[in-house]
């Protein structure tokens, strides 16, 4: 630090790679880089800890050490300990998971889940060694999953009336985000195109659907599309919703691909025009896989968006987790339990989003092919 | 192989390419250099119909360049075209930049649209690249890629727009190497750059271009120790001098 320096230990052109000082690096250099590097952010690191002590101690002890997980009312759970009653949640939970799905038949739904799981798979990984026959089948799910939750064909019919709860979230949320993704992107595209028709009637569907909030379109769906249908022809509440969703995703999706789709050079669709490749194969092969690529964060802003927002579907009477939340809560015995009620379904909400959010992190990471130069062979 | 007559380009109210007649014939290695917004870049841009032309007739290898698509997909699996910053693919491994126009073009088998991009990437002397992506290559060897990506579909013509511009001083002689063997095997070549040592080398003719106007066009030999115009003494007085 002080003084002359030393000599040179190497003759010029010798010098070795050496390792870094011990406390720039390790656990040590990390703890000094981030939590003590000056004193005041010393004193700013141990009023922090002491305050995570306060709230794990606090708030831990009312979810965790002082809770009641089974009584039979919230007079019941408070004779027995002081914290969050989780007992009307877990003598409510099926109606959480199902709604009023009938009990003999919950295995189809829980059926159709594990195939959502199995379906996804080839789609989030492409890594998979039978890749190709699971994509068919996940191409085969949509149809697959509407047969054993709806029913018919050797099935009894589960009319959708009785659907609700998570299964209810998950119906719309899948739906909404796998329909709005395609038709998200042929928007983009056609918002670009050289055809004007194309173009006008994309902004045009583009600029509506995102200039109007969802909830007038759900009021649309559940009371004026039957006065714009010929008579006659009346189709479910659920499917009606699931459209509206799916367009109304769809516009903005469309905006987050645009994005994307404007960030490619110039120089990428010359090179691929210099090469003779036609139009289509072009924009399959060369713009949307780069344009996707950096829309990523966008899509999924869009996808978490749409997810917590088939919440607002207990407006027209579908019971979506908040609409059982307001049942139970409506209930005498468990009068009260608002906080532990909205916390239960708040914590569902955050881990789905919380793993797609994840999920869109490892796949940004795992595309990030350009501009990383590795010393791999 | 190339025949340009009477050839003009606006882009707007500028007049870019003015009255450009041009022959090259099969074999010929014609160097177009030129200060720049001279119009040698739109030139050979016009070719392969990456810019648009307003009047004039340009035809290669006897297919005339008109709005049908059929015509402009065909020259343009017939002319190979290497850019100055690559515009290689980012997303797919060099393998795959070179199988692409191959595969999806010429319908190619996807076993022989690989032995034929591995045949080519050995040609560049960067076989042992192959499933790496671009992003890890240095600006020397992406080019040389690009140049095996454009090989790939077996060109009659290969354009270069200034393919060392962008490059730094140490990579520019691999790529010089590999455009002077190339055009050591007989490829038809219309390369833009002012690389003279190269044109001094292995160009049939130099075009030195102004104003969007053709200047002069002679031999190497005529056109760096006798050329006609002032304009060309000057510029090549400026590019030569250090």
């Amino acid at each position: 630090m002080t003084g002359n320096p030393p000599p040179r230990t190497y003759p010029p052109g010798d010098h070795p790679d050496l390792p870094p000082p011990p406390a720039t690096s390790g656990i040590v250099g990390w703890l000094r880089s981030n939590l003590f590097s000056s004193p005041f952010n010393s004193v700013l690191t141990l009023v922090a800890i002491w305050l995570i002590y306060l709230f794990v101690t606090g708030v831990g002890g009312w979810m965790v050490f002082d809770s009641v997980v089974s009584a039979d009312s919230r007079a019941a759970c408070q004779a027995i300990d002081s914290g969050a009653c989780w007992a009307v949640v877990t003598t409510r939970l099926d109606q959480f998971v199902y709604g009023f799905y009938p009990p003999a038949e919950r295995w189809r739904p829980n059926l159709a889940f594990a195939l959502l799981l199995i379906a996804l798979v080839p789609i989030l990984f492409s890594a998979v060694p039978i890749r190709r026959p699971l994509l068919w089948f996940a191409a085969a799910y949509p149809f697959i999953a509407a047969w054993l939750i709806y029913g018919g064909f050797g099935l009894p019919v589960v009319g959708t009336g009785q659907y609700g709860g998570f299964m209810l979230t998950l119906i719309i949320g899948v739906t909404g985000i796998s329909a709005s993704l395609p038709l998200g992107i042929l928007l983009a595209l056609g918002r670009q195109s050289k055809l004007l028709a194309l173009r006008v009637i994309s902004t045009a569907f583009i600029e509506f659907s995102r200039g109007v909030p969802l909830i007038t379109l759900l009021f649309v769906a559940s009371t004026m599309l039957n006065y714009f249908l010929p008579p006659g022809t009346s189709f479910d509440l659920l499917v009606r919703v699931l459209i509206m969703v799916s367009l109304f995703a769809a516009a903005y999706l469309a905006e987050a691909v645009r994005g994307g789709l404007q960030a490619i050079p110039r120089g990428q669709v010359e090179a691929a025009e210099a090469l003779g490749l036609s139009r289509w194969t072009t924009t399959r092969r060369i713009i949307l896989p780069q344009a996707l690529k950096i829309a990523i964060p966008g899509i999924v802003n869009v996808f978490v968006g749409l997810y917590k927002d088939t919440t607002l579907v207990v407006i027209i009477g579908l019971l979506d987790p908040l609409g059982i939340a307001r049942a139970v809560l409506a209930d005498a015995k468990w009068n009260g339990l608002a906080t532990e009620t909205y916390l239960f379904v708040a914590l569902f909400f955050f881990l789905s989003c919380f793993a797609i959010s994840r999920y869109s992190l490892w796949l940004e990471r795992r595309l990030a092919t350009d501009h990383q130069r590795t010393s791999t062979p | 192989m190339i025949r340009i007559t009477g050839l003009h380009k606006w882009y707007g109210a500028f007049h870019a390419l003015k009255d450009i007649d041009l022959t090259v014939s099969e074999g010929e290695r014609v160097v177009i250099c030129g200060p720049s917004g001279s119009g040698k870049s739109t030139l050979i841009r016009c070719i392969n119909r990456l810019e648009q032309h307003q009047q004039g007739s340009i035809s290669v290898d006897g297919t005339e360049l008109t709005r049908d698509v059929r015509d402009i997909e065909r020259i343009r699996s017939e002319v190979g075209m290497v850019f100055q910053h690559f515009n290689l693919f980012p997303h797919l491994t060099v393998l795959e930049n070179c199988t692409l126009a191959p595969l999806w073009v010429r319908k190619m088998p996807a076993t022989d649209a690989e032995a034929l991009a591995r045949e080519y990437l050995e040609r560049v002397h960067i076989p042992e690249q192959a499933h790496k992506y671009p992003g890890q290559l240095s600006g020397g060897q992406q080019q040389r890629v690009a140049i095996a990506r454009a090989l790939c579909m077996e060109p009659k013509v290969m354009l270069f727009d200034e393919p060392t511009s962008a490059l730094d001083p140490e990579m520019i002689k691999e790529v010089l190497d590999t455009m002077i063997e190339l055009a050591e095997s007989g490829m038809t070549m219309l390369v833009v750059s002012h690389e003279m040592g190269f044109a001094r080398r292995v160009a049939d003719r130099v075009i030195f271009m102004d104003g969007g106007e053709i200047i002069e066009d002679a031999p190497p030999a005529d056109f760096f120790d006798n050329p006609q115009n002032e304009r060309t003494r000057l510029f090549l007085s400026r590019i030569l001098s250090d």
